[in-house]
């Protein structure tokens, strides 16, 4: 397959330009990188939200799509990748309009981007499909569109889209010039050996430079300026030409229509009323309405009812072709039943099931509870149907002496986290308390019985209280993230400052240009999981961007440290922190814990606790009165109700020794902190 | 013309109550006196009338006050006794064993006024020439001019809202006497009632030292009489102090200063005779308030007036629970519907069996006598105090601490614990709460019981 592509690439100048790229990248990458780049080259996430889809489209074309008119060679897959707000979703509007796929229309803001979440923030989460009809010197293309997430925590949903598609159009704000999530973006596409076509949008704005932007872009990427086309996506300025380079430069995918038809199930939803929408992409063959389907992973047989293409909201055909992706209706009633990475073949014509989707590796852990136990059973259905379209979280149970019944979840990113609370509370209305993140550390055990009873040498420890002791552990391993921040360089000592501090090594520094700076430098993750970006975008007046990628595990100092209320550990606050960041988080916790643990009718300590060492100790002094006088004319009431609120709440509180500690407290130091 | 009056109400009180069973000095036996103090229960009450009206509004002060547009003094006068007939009626009590005229300003009131709500009460039930009368009196020249007339109209007892005696410090709660008006006040009122005048005094004041509350105290300790409350400062919504000191423009003493503050003047006035009876309340030569004290014992109380609050038994329309009872709040809409209906009570709210018991538990710990165990049994025959708080690990917890004492004589706080009483009271709750529950389950399941067995027959 590969050998296949290196070929086509032949024909196109890039591939110098490729090879050349390769070496460059392992001069600033001097660390092992793990992608989680997935190899299928067909994977995509496809829309979810058909139904809404409906609403936004008008049917411009309503005559049946004949799509045996699209061989091969006619079809052409890409996506856009940009860093945040660069203009990648104004693009892919612009592009629906120009193929007819919608109509002209001022509304068309971020077309793909359903979720209220994705409109808020102007970001993508879900990366989307559209199929659009192009004409090119009188031949008619298909062109399937797949609109990407920016952000490195969806870069699974990138890489999906990335290794569904022959190329990329690589978007970059004329006035912002290259950013973080440019360059790991590139460099995902680059790994996938994409075709990439820079484009340069905003061309409009008054501080727009994009000779400046083409030279960062020739000097990081190295892709020669006359590559680049220059668009205001905003006026709709050199669309044409974008999809011109589209036919142009992105070859066609590598399937053929003789093989025997071969589908990957890369999502589905659920309609009540036609049962399980599945999206596909074909590998071989072709498939019409009435063909009898089995799917590999259960050998069950269904009858295709309708199939057809996402323009993007779901247009019926007569049949699918090699190379084209669509959806397809069968008869399934469950959701389980569309697994997502099952392959479909004819019941006539069984082929080898296709490798399917590796899992997605969760780096980022929290806690989730509900905000009353009450709510535990809706929380469950909500999270339950949300991870159903988001397969990359990892749900485990878990349950808080303070917190009660909840789960804990893993995400990909900090960002990934935060979306997915925030469709939790949007979407689904549920409130929920949300812990401090922590990363997933390992331990190389010493001790044989242990090794023995584990099955394994290594474990993976995600909650800290499962932490295991230095006395039965040769060394404890921490992931590590390798993060590009891209600023000007009138911050660059502050940021390196802050880099040290979080226990960074530089990489690497370039000028991208005469006032930019890209730097690289390898974190532990667990140093900017909670709120180095915040600050770094702080100490720069925003201007400052960063972005990580993952980069595998490393021996570190680790300890595990106990939080002690009047000598009692408290189960909850177990912390695994690096020897080096323990007296300041030790501190940092303690003092929170004083704001807001109520006084007690006798003094509290407070403590950070290392083994039997404390590190770090606050004292919330006694009451030494209260109590208040007068109960106005036998008005006894609302004293009543408060006392009475006071008693409730009393038996809501977590007793640690003889210490009352309130949710609150619990929440305010496990929770994240509040932007 | 108000001495005939006054005159013409004693003759109007003929027949004695009972106030209390040690006047029977007679050879009682046990349940005979217990069916008698639970018939008290319902038969008696105190009266509490409440006068909506100030000259001005205080800083600090949310309550149900009103600055009077006109002169509706008749009106209102008709309108409280109105009410006091109707309740009384309803409550079909007996004896009424102390009034309390409070505010707003009662001593704004006209002394025919209080003159005519007491001979209203004493026309509907017994009204003892010794009961309690008691009016609240702001200190400035008019009201203290007032206090022989309010004398002759039947009030016996003053409380004087001195707060400070800080000249400063009255300007800024908004208080409209000085302080040397608020020390002839006093005089005058221990001339007409000596030993029976009380003085208010506030601490917890902006700006206010440990060290001038020291000074302030030894000062009032000169001149006032045998009974002193003393309240602290609450910053209350709404109020123009609050936005104050919100806005910074006026700071408050801190926790640990106002905790200083209170334990001085516990000790203070302990060692010049004055024992604390209650919170916030201390007397000497056993000058206790009747009043306050019938609160703190868990007895009915009937409240007249605009946002008045009464807890009694409705006897006369057949009630057999107390209840919980709020007048209306605003003046003119009180007295219309005083008018219209005889009483304007806006909101009653029946006292379940546990709610009665919690509030005689959180108004009886007030007391440094706390609750005795005949006092609890009056209201809760079935549980004890020891069966209720005895074997709680959390009310151990706080015996251990000597914060708690529950002993044969019953409940109560410690010297320490007193002062430390609202986080006591939420244990004490929570356990009351469950222990009346679960005798309920175990009541239910016993009926149950018998109801099988009955069926089975």
């Amino acid at each position: 397959m590969s050998l296949s592509l290196v070929k086509r690439w032949c024909d196109t100048p890039l591939l110098r330009r490729v090879l050349q790229f390769k070496e460059y990248r392992r001069k600033i990458q001097s660390c092992n990188m793990t992608y989680t780049l997935l190899r299928h080259r067909w994977m995509k996430r496809l829309p979810v939200f058909s139904s809404s889809f409906r609403m936004l489209s008008t049917k411009t074309d309503k005559d049946t799509i004949d799509l045996s008119k699209f061989p091969v060679d006619r079809i052409r897959n890409f996506c856009i990748i940009a860093h945040i707000d660069h203009g990648k979703s104004t693009l892919a509007d612009r592009l629906l309009e120009i193929t007819g796929a919608i109509a002209k229309n001022d509304k068309n803001k971020q077309v793909l981007d359903k979720l209220q979440v994705e409109r808020e923030r102007g970001i993508t989460v879900k990366a989307q499909t559209a199929s659009l009809i192009y004409s090119y010197e009188g031949e008619q293309y298909l062109l399937n569109l797949i609109d990407t997430p920016g952000h490195v925590d969806f870069s699974y949903e990138v890489s999906r889209s990335i290794s569904a598609c022959q190329g990329v159009l690589l978007i970059v704000d004329a006035n912002q010039g290259i950013q973080a999530q440019t360059v790991a973006n590139f460099y995902l596409a680059f790994e996938a050996q994409m075709a990439i076509v820079p484009v340069i949008n905003k061309i409009d704005l008054k501080n727009a430079d994009p000779e400046r932007v083409e030279s960062q872009i020739e000097k990081v990427f190295d892709i020669p300026c006359e590559e680049c086309i220059r668009i205001s996506a905003k006026l709709g300025i050199n669309i044409e030409e974008v999809l011109r380079a589209v036919v142009e430069r992105i070859p066609p995918p590598a399937a053929s229509i003789d093989e025997p038809f071969k589908a990957l199930v890369f999502d589905s939803t659920f309609d009540h009323y036609r049962g399980v929408v599945a999206n596909i992409a074909l590998f071989g063959g072709r498939v019409k309405k009435g063909d009898k389907i089995v799917s590999a992973y259960l050998g069950k047989t269904y009858e295709v009812n309708e199939l057809g293409l996402l323009r993007p909201a779901e247009h019926p055909t007569q049949k699918l072709f090699a190379g084209q992706v669509g959806y397809i209706i069968a008869g399934m009633k469950d959701v389980k039943e569309a697994q997502i990475g099952d392959t479909l073949y004819l019941q006539e014509h069984p082929v080898k099931a296709l490798p399917g989707f590796k899992p997605a590796k969760a780096m980022v852990f929290a806690g989730m509870y509900p905000m009353d136990q009450s709510e535990y059973p809706a929380l469950r259905s909500a999270i339950e149907r949300l991870t159903l379209n988001d397969s990359s979280v990892t749900v485990q149970r878990d349950s808080s002496m303070a917190l009660g019944a909840g789960w804990r979840l893993g995400f990909l990113g900090l960002l990934h986290m935060e979306v997915f609370n925030q469709r939790l509370e949007q979407e689904y209305n549920a409130s929920v308390i949300v812990t401090a993140p922590t990363v997933p550390y390992k331990a190389v055990l010493s001790s044989p019985k242990l090794i023995k009873e584990h099955g394994s040498e290594e474990i993976t420890v995600v909650n800290p209280s499962h932490f295991p002791d230095r006395a039965v552990v040769s060394e404890y391993l921490e992931p590590m993230v390798l993060g590009t921040i891209l600023t000007p360089d009138s911050y660059t000592g502050k940021i390196m400052t802050l880099a040290l501090n979080r226990r960074g090594i530089q990489q690497n520094l370039v000028y991208i240009d005469d006032q930019r700076v890209m730097m690289k430098y390898l974190f532990p993750l667990n140093e900017i999981v909670v709120d180095f970006y915040d600050l770094l975008k702080s100490m720069s007046s925003g201007y400052a961007s960063f972005d990580y990628e993952n980069a595998g595990y490393q021996a570190a100092d680790l300890i595990k440290m106990n939080i002690l209320l009047n000598g009692e550990p408290v189960e909850e606050l177990i912390t695994i922190v690096h020897r080096e960041r323990a007296y300041n988080m030790g501190k940092a916790m303690c003092e929170r814990l004083k704001d807001s643990i109520p006084r007690q009718m006798f003094e509290v300590a407070i403590q950070a606790a290392i083994g039997s060492k404390v590190i770090a100790r606050e004292t919330i002094k006694a009451f030494r009165k209260n109590v208040l006088a007068k109960c106005y004319g036998g008005d006894i009431t609302r004293k009543m109700k408060l006392l009475k609120r006071q008693a409730e709440g009393k038996k809501r509180m977590r007793r640690i020794g003889n210490v009352e500690v309130p949710k609150d407290a619990f929440i305010h130091v496990l929770k994240r902190k509040e932007k | 013309m108000i001495r005939m009056m006054r005159h013409a109400l004693h003759a109007g009180r003929g027949a004695l109550c009972l106030r209390s069973f040690s006047e029977t000095r007679g050879e009682v036996i046990e349940d005979v006196l217990q069916r008698t103090d639970s018939a008290r229960l319902t038969n008696e009450a105190s009266l509490y009338v409440h006068w909506p009206y100030c000259l001005r509004r205080c800083s600090y002060c949310n309550f149900n006050k009103y600055i009077p547009r006109e002169n509706n003094d008749h009106t209102m006068t008709e309108c409280l006794q109105r009410e006091t007939e109707t309740l009384l009626q309803l409550s079909q009590v007996s004896c009424i064993t102390s009034v309390f005229f409070g505010g707003g300003t009662p001593s704004l009131a006209h002394p025919s006024t209080i003159a005519a709500v007491l001979e209203t009460v004493s026309r509907q039930a017994n009204l003892s020439d010794t009961a309690e009368v008691t009016l609240e009196v702001n200190p400035t020249p008019v009201g203290r001019s007032k206090l022989e007339d309010f004398f002759h109209a039947g009030v016996n007892r003053f409380s004087i809202g001195v707060q400070s005696l800080q000249d400063e410090d009255l300007k800024v709660l908004g208080r409209d006497h000085s302080p040397q008006q608020a020390l002839l006040t006093v005089a005058e009122a221990r001339r007409l009632c000596p030993g029976r005048v009380s003085v208010d005094v506030m601490f917890g004041r902006p700006k206010q030292s440990v060290e001038s509350w020291e000074n302030e105290l030894s000062e009032l300790l000169r001149v006032c009489d045998d009974h002193v409350s003393l309240y602290q400062l609450t910053l209350e919504r709404g109020t123009q102090l609050f936005k104050q000191v919100l806005e910074g423009e006026v700071t408050l003493p801190t926790e640990e200063e106002t905790a200083e503050m209170y334990l001085c003047a516990r000790k203070t006035l302990h060692q010049h005779g004055l024992l604390q009876y209650e919170v916030s309340n201390f007397a000497r030569q056993n000058a206790v308030s009747h009043h306050n004290r019938s609160y703190w014992k868990g007895t009915q109380y009937i409240g007249v007036g605009p946002g008045a609050h009464g807890r009694f038994v409705p006897v006369g329309e057949g009630g057999v629970l107390r209840e919980a009872r709020t007048q209306t709040l605003e003046p003119d809409i009180w007295m219309r519907e005083v008018q219209q209906k005889g009483h304007a009570t806006r909101r009653r709210i029946q006292l379940s069996h546990l709610e009665l018991l919690e509030e005689v538990l959180v108004m009886g710990m007030r007391m440094t006598e706390g609750i005795n165990h005949k006092h609890w049994e009056l209201f809760s025959p079935q549980l004890g105090l020891h069966e209720v708080f005895g074997t709680s690990s959390d009310v151990q917890e706080l015996l251990q601490r000597g914060q708690l004492i529950l002993d044969e004589r019953g409940l109560r706080c410690s010297w320490e614990g007193l002062a430390l009483l609202d986080s006591l009271l939420p244990a004490l709750l929570v356990e009351l709460e469950r222990r009346v529950s679960l005798r309920l389950q175990e009541d239910e399941h016993a009926k149950g019981q018998t109801n099988r067995t009955s069926n089975t027959q």
